[in-house]
């Protein structure tokens, strides 16, 4: 058993164990403390000194997300040296704030302004005459306004610790310290690889996706466009808390029936082109490994990751899958085959994508995937962004009856759906390489590769090939996986990896939840269990079992990496610079 | 925002030379990153993007973590220094004995700000925290000569020196 | 290295060691066995090397071979002497005379005169030290120095730093061989505890409990840390030992070590101090060189490294774990604490952190004895403190005195009053820590208890003295405008607080302070005071609030008068040309560099005042007393 420590918080007695800070004791006797720059997981420095309380005994006002619960510790969190701190610290920061709240899209949301309201802070007490920085909004996916950022470093922590990508950090000292690249490059021109990680961590509104909400609405509304869109497998299990749903809450038949009364033509189902990605990732797989290919292979689905390994390991290049991703093959498949089958010219077409992603928005840029000589998918949305289009058009989204994606893109196999969390695509491309290799076997879970865990690891054995997998979720996880093939201390032949910690169930486009619900909830399980739910309950679990792939590949590419099939659904990759 | 250095980058291949030798031996140091900053600023006078590239490249870390530790320290300089390098102490003892009368005669006379360097290279100009010659505040430095009691009457004087010998240097 | 072979070289150095120790007649018959006639000193310190002391050393070797006397006399580069204001200095033994301001000029007088024919120069001597009668005072019998005790500086300006045999000659290393091979880790710890030992850094925790702590740390990988990132504007106290005595800091710092069981100990050395960083480096080589570094010291299986790491300029790695964040060669931010270092602190692991001063009084206690140490002093505060002694004051310098020494026995006898005939006003202890002790508490005892009941801090030990003529409110301005600049922005309050604060007194010394702006600075401080991360915001606003007590009224007169009293605070000031006492002489005109003086010749003078930039300079030239400040 571990060792516990008893306190008294308020007088309310607490027994909790060795190592939990202050702020943890207090959720046990209910008391909630406010904080800012203390983000569970991913940032915890002592820095805001909103979460300040007193110690019985103790000169001054200690940080409770950093100070360690001791035994017989008598806590107060609420008296009046605790409150005015609370909110001079608020009126200080609000004073080098940019208060241009109105249109600020993280209004409402915003966890300095949920505060300043509870603290009925005087937002002009302190203020300062400072100019505002400038904005930097020269990358396609992620814009930073300075003026907002209130230096709690969690986006350079997310940066750094989760991702150990480290392309923004803090610069400068005392009152000029701010965040920023080196030699203050914009975002555009560092190696920054898009994940949006930093956009989730930002309590304030100095970090969001570039909008691109306004390009949709203006095609919807040309006569001359006809609008398809299509949502990623883990939009589902996400969107539900735009509107304040229960996070876990699977809504797919109101987000079809919301994204329909958008206006678009058609809604799509993702999970599609996921079971496609599987049927040319596994074959590609199984050639590699029959034909003395390179190994590992790293799979190629998560753009983040891709731009990762690009700039930061370019010489493992060889080793990706040339596999697009599934949103990159859904475009591609729109264009030709659809198109064909419609009697549509692609030009007249606008793909939209919704997924959890702020990289995609960069991925859909990437002119070395144009198959048809123009972007396979014209405007890639976050979730977060459908979320708002719902709002604006008035659709009241929990109302809202099931409606079903529509034809002829409408199945998929629970392999396509478990695509949005992490092993989920290491899974459902081992249900169909074990069926390629030996097609008697009848295995369909792959339960090692499932859960939470940053690295995970598995060996099977197919058709007499012995295949260790590692799955890598978090940027810094695939690191370690890639330092340890580099050093030879690991030998694998298959490897997933996610950008964002857990996979596109967190991703870096997905609803931000308030700080209260984020460091006390597991948003990334109960996220994927709504993915895994469906998987289990899906009639058909594999990808070569669905039909709507086995009519594509009838009626379009033959079979999986035939020509047609490299033309559109493969590509190839670009060594950048650090 | 003005991206990487303004100055073009004169580095040469001895620098680089020596540069690379220094990151060698702080490579496996834990904490190397400030003793190679020292050494890559007395190599180059200072450490603009490609100096700085060159040590996370050398040292296996990010260039924003090199950049916000450059930045964090007073003594790293991202910009070059004038050819003579003037300072003025001000610290407590000469702060109270006039020493921003003596900052800011300099000031006027060179025409630049502390922090800046004269156009034409010649002088740059910072304010500096206790030199330690308290004895003899106010205290000004021109590269390593100490110049104690000063007044901002003495200032023209002492500046005159050094403007001399670069009219000197030009003739020849 | 045994502890025979160290006794062997102490006994062969003794000698020419302590002609510098004994007076006159001992020191003679002394001097004689030596085979030197004569030793001269220098402060080879930073102090006395911008004064040119490099040009006498020169000098005086150069003179001296001339005069063959090369073999007689012995030069000796020593370590800071702590009169400052009267470099370069030079001590003459066995006489002890003290020469001052010596240029190469008067040395070769000297070399002729005193060193060849044995008549002391006596006008180039410190006039304090020629007595009435013409007898010649030795330098402890000067005011500066009598009333001082050195323990932490006993060998500063003795021995010559670069030679570890000098320190060696007076008991150096002698406290490490008794700590290593005759008492426990515990019994070392026990006896700084006695002494009653408090870190000399500013903060006075008692040194022996940090290593107890330290001590009881599980893990198998502890370090010493030794800060030598001396930041206070104004003080100079680590700087002078590390330049003059170096070698004292490194045994202590092993002793250390060997108490908590640690086997590596890094100096955190400020770059700006290229002196003392080269004496360090020279001293930790020695010490290596001669075994008392390394492996197997003293032929125990107790084992000591260190290194040394130069700070970049940030005042914020003065506090311990932004110091050691420093070294692991990250941003120099403080982390919050618990853990405590103790615990938790260099690249993870037990840590102790102790200052130069601090370590300089280590290998006395252990050899002397906690008792002995700890009958000097006072009662919460034990053993001595060096001061750099600045600002409006006749000794500028470093003077060590036994706590509890007042505030003006300080000033008026070891400092030789305000120059000037000006009146003292205050002092100020703590740098942008500390605060101002006001003429009315002149007669405190200094100790950290006192120091810190009148709202000020003992601090490292940088000692201002101000006059008449400094603002109050301009001078908690300076102080703040250097913890704004040396903030390191993690946390708010010290971040954005120090910034609104100094705003708050820039309003107020422009003359566009209301009352109300006095309230929120108390406010802010109070804040920065309670919530600040760390010490460096926690104790910014001490020079504010501590003016703000003593000298209210001051602030007072700058918000509702619109006047600064003491003449500083520009926008508050205008300069005046009295038309009756003006010659029309023009010098003012023509020295005026805004060109804001016009008037005939022989005709009174005007200043446009919208022009006039208050630089002063015209009424620094009138000679005929025309010009007002108002």
């Amino acid at each position: 058993m571990e060792n516990t420590v008893s306190l008294k918080i308020n007088g309310i007695p607490v027994t909790v164990p060795e190592g939990y800070t202050i702020l943890q004791a207090a959720k046990q006797a209910n008391i909630e403390i406010p904080t800012l720059c203390y983000l569970k997981d991913v940032n915890c420095i002592g820095a805001c000194r909103v979460c300040v309380v007193e110690i019985k005994g103790r000169r001054g006002l200690v940080a409770s997300c950093v100070y360690p619960a001791e035994e017989g510790m008598e806590v107060l969190t609420n008296t009046p040296a605790v409150r005015k701190s609370r909110k001079t610290t608020l009126e200080l920061i609000l004073s080098s704030h940019n208060k241009k709240c109105l249109s600020c899209p993280k209004n409402n949301h915003c966890e300095l302004q949920k505060l300043s309201l509870e603290y009925n802070v005087d937002e002009d007490r302190f203020s300062g005459d400072e100019e505002f920085p400038e904005v930097d909004d020269k990358s396609p996916y992620i814009i930073r306004d300075n003026s907002k950022c209130i230096k709690c470093m969690r986006c350079v922590a997310a940066c750094k610790n989760l991702q150990s990508v480290s392309v923004i950090g803090a610069i400068r000292r005392g009152y000029n310290v701010h965040v920023g690249c080196a030699f203050e490059e914009s975002l555009n021109d560092a190696p920054c690889v898009g994940c949006g990680q930093c956009v989730v961590a930002c309590p304030v509104g100095a970090l969001t996706e570039k909008s691109q909400t306004d390009k949709v609405w203006d095609a919807i509304a040309d006569p001359d466009k006809k609008v398809v869109l299509f949502t990623a497998p883990s939009i589902r299990a996400t969107l539900g808390e735009c509107f304040d749903m229960a996070p876990g809450t699977d809504v797919e038949g109101k987000m079809v029936a919301a994204a329909r009364r958008l206006g678009v033509d058609k809604v799509f189902n993702m999970n599609f082109t996921a079971d496609l990605t599987i049927m040319e990732e596994a074959h590609e797989f199984v050639e590699r490994v029959k034909n003395g290919g390179t190994l590992p292979m790293f799979t190629s689905c998560c753009p983040g990751w891709v731009k990762f390994l690009e700039h930061y390991y370019p010489e493992f290049i060889p080793n990706v899958s040339s596999c697009k991703s599934p949103q990159q093959m859904f475009g591609a498949v729109l264009k030709s085959y659809y198109c064909e089958k419609e009697g549509i010219d692609p030009k007249d077409l606008f793909v939209v994508s919704i997924i959890p992603c702020t990289a995609k928005k960069f991925e859909v840029t990437r002119e070395e995937q144009f198959a048809l000589g123009m972007p396979d998918v014209d405007v890639s949305l976050t979730t977060r962004e459908l979320g708002s289009m719902i709002k604006e058009a008035g659709i009241m989204f929990t109302g809202l009856e099931d409606e079903k994606f529509d034809d002829p893109f409408e199945l998929a196999s629970g392999g396509g759906e478990i695509f949005g969390a992490t092993g989920g695509v290491m899974e459902a491309a081992l249900r169909t390489a074990a069926h390629i290799l030996d097609e008697s076997l009848e295995v369909t879970d792959f339960t090692e590769v499932r859960g939470q865990k940053g690295v995970k690891e598995a060996t099977y054995t197919v058709g007499g090939v012995k295949v260790n997998v590692a799955v890598a979720s978090g940027l810094a996880n695939a690191r370690r996986v890639i330092e340890d093939i580099k050093s030879g201390k690991k030998d694998y032949q298959f490897v997933e990896v996610m950008a964002c910690p857990g996979g596109c169930i967190n991703g870096g486009g997905q609803p931000i939840q308030s700080d209260s619900v984020r460091n006390n909830v597991d948003l990334k399980a109960l996220r994927s269990e709504v993915l895994y739910t469906s998987d289990k309950n899906n009639s058909i679990r594999k990808s070569h079992e669905s039909p709507v792939i086995k009519t594509v590949y009838g009626e379009y590419f033959g079979t999986p990496g035939s020509e047609k099939a490299h033309k559109l659904l493969h590509t190839t990759y670009v060594n950048r610079k650090k | 925002m003005e991206k990487k250095s303004v100055h073009a980058f004169n580095g040469t291949a001895e620098q680089e030379e020596q540069l690379k030798a220094v990151i060698r031996e702080h490579h496996d140091q834990p904490g190397g990153l400030m003793p190679v900053l020292q050494g890559a600023q007395e190599i180059y006078g200072y450490l603009p993007y490609e100096v700085q590239s060159m040590i996370a490249e050398g040292l296996g870390i990010s260039l924003s973590e090199v950049y916000g530790v450059a930045t964090f320290y007073s003594q790293f300089s991202l910009t070059p220094k004038g050819e003579n390098r003037i300072s003025v102490c001000l610290g407590t003892a000469c702060y109270v004995k006039g020493a921003d009368k003596i900052l800011e005669a300099i000031e006027q006379k060179l025409g630049i700000k502390s922090g800046e360097c004269t156009e034409d290279g010649m002088f740059s100009l910072d304010s500096t925290r206790c030199v330690g010659a308290c004895g003899l505040a106010p205290v000004m430095m021109v590269n390593d000569e100490v110049y104690g009691r000063m007044t901002p009457e003495k200032v023209d004087e002492v500046l005159a020196k050094y403007m001399n010998n670069d009219k000197a240097g030009e003739a020849q | 290295m045994t502890i025979e072979q160290l006794n062997e070289i102490r006994e062969s150095k003794r000698e020419l060691v302590m002609v510098r120790k004994l007076i006159k007649e001992e020191g003679e018959k002394l001097a004689e066995k030596t085979g030197y006639r004569k030793q001269v000193l220098i402060c080879g310190g930073t102090g006395c090397t911008s004064s040119g002391s490099h040009k006498v050393v020169d000098t005086l070797e150069a003179s001296l071979k001339k005069h063959g006397l090369e073999d007689e006399i012995l030069v000796v580069k020593t370590g800071c002497f702590g009169l400052c204001a009267l470099g370069p200095i030079m001590i003459v033994y066995p006489e002890g005379c003290f020469y001052s301001q010596m240029t190469p000029e008067h040395v070769e007088r000297i070399v002729e005169e005193h060193l060849r024919d044995g008549n002391v120069v006596k006008e180039y001597l410190y006039q304090e030290t020629v007595h009435s009668d013409g007898s010649i005072l030795s330098l402890n019998e000067t005011n500066f120095y009598k009333k001082q005790m050195r323990v932490a500086l006993r060998n500063c300006g003795v021995i010559d730093p670069e030679q570890i045999e000098e320190y060696i000659a007076v008991d150096g290393y002698q406290a490490l061989a008794k700590a290593v091979t005759q008492m426990t880790g515990d019994e070392v710890i026990d006896e700084v505890l006695k002494s009653g030992l408090r870190g000399r850094g500013g903060g006075g925790f008692p040194t022996g409990k940090k290593w107890a702590f330290a001590k009881a740390a599980e893990g198998d990988i502890k370090y010493v840390c030794c800060n030598a990132d001396e930041g206070d504007p104004g003080a100079f106290m680590d700087r002078s030992i590390l330049e003059g005595d170096p070698h004292c800091v490194i045994e202590a710092m092993a002793i250390a070590g060997y108490s908590i069981g640690a086997q590596k100990g890094y100096v955190y050395v400020r770059a700006e101090y290229p002196i003392a960083v080269k004496r360090l480096q020279i001293a930790v080589d020695q010490a290596k060189e001669y075994g008392l570094l390394g492996e197997h010291i003293f032929g125990t299986d107790f084992s000591f490294d260190i290194e040394i790491r130069l700070g970049a300029g940030a005042f914020v790695c003065g506090e311990e774990t932004a110091l050691m964040t420093s070294i692991e060669g990250h941003r120099g931010e403080p982390r919050p604490r618990p853990p405590f270092p103790a615990v938790k602190g260099l690249f993870g692991k037990p840590t102790i952190l102790n200052n130069v001063e601090t370590n300089a009084n280590i290998a006395q206690i252990i050899l002397k004895g906690s008792e002995w140490y700890s009958s000097i002093g006072t009662e919460g505060s034990k053993g001595t403190k060096v001061f750099a002694l600045g600002g409006k004051i006749t000794n500028v310098g470093l003077v060590e005195i036994p706590m509890g020494t007042t505030l003006r026995e300080i000033v008026e006898e070891i400092g030789g009053g305000i120059p000037n005939g000006k009146k003292f006003k205050a002092a100020q202890t703590g740098g942008p820590s500390g605060g101002c002790i006001p003429a009315e508490h002149i007669d405190t005892p200094i100790d950290y208890d006192s120091l810190i009941a009148l709202g000020s801090m003992m601090g490292s030990g940088g000692l201002i003295i101000l006059d008449e003529d400094t603002c109050m409110v301009d001078i908690s301005k300076f102080y703040l405008d250097f913890t704004v600049d040396e903030s390191c922005g993690k946390c708010t309050p010290c971040r954005i607080g120090t910034r609104r604060l100094i705003q708050l007194l820039e309003k107020i010394t422009s003359g566009k302070g209301e009352l109300e702006d006095l309230e929120k600075i108390e406010e802010l401080a109070m804040h920065m005071k309670s919530s600040s991360l760390c010490a460096l915001g926690q104790s910014a606003p001490n020079p504010v609030l501590s003016t703000m007590r003593y000298f209210k009224d001051e602030y007072l007169a700058h918000i509702n008068d619109k006047k600064c009293p003491a003449g500083v605070c520009k926008s508050l000031l205008h300069y005046e040309i009295d038309a009756d006492k003006c010659k029309g002489c023009t010098l003012c005109a023509r020295n005026c560099p805004a060109n804001a003086i016009t008037g005939k010749v022989r005709e009174a003078h005007v200043i446009d005042q919208t022009k006039c930039i208050k630089c002063g300079v015209c009424m620094q030239n009138c000679k005929f007393g025309a010009i007002e400040k108002k």
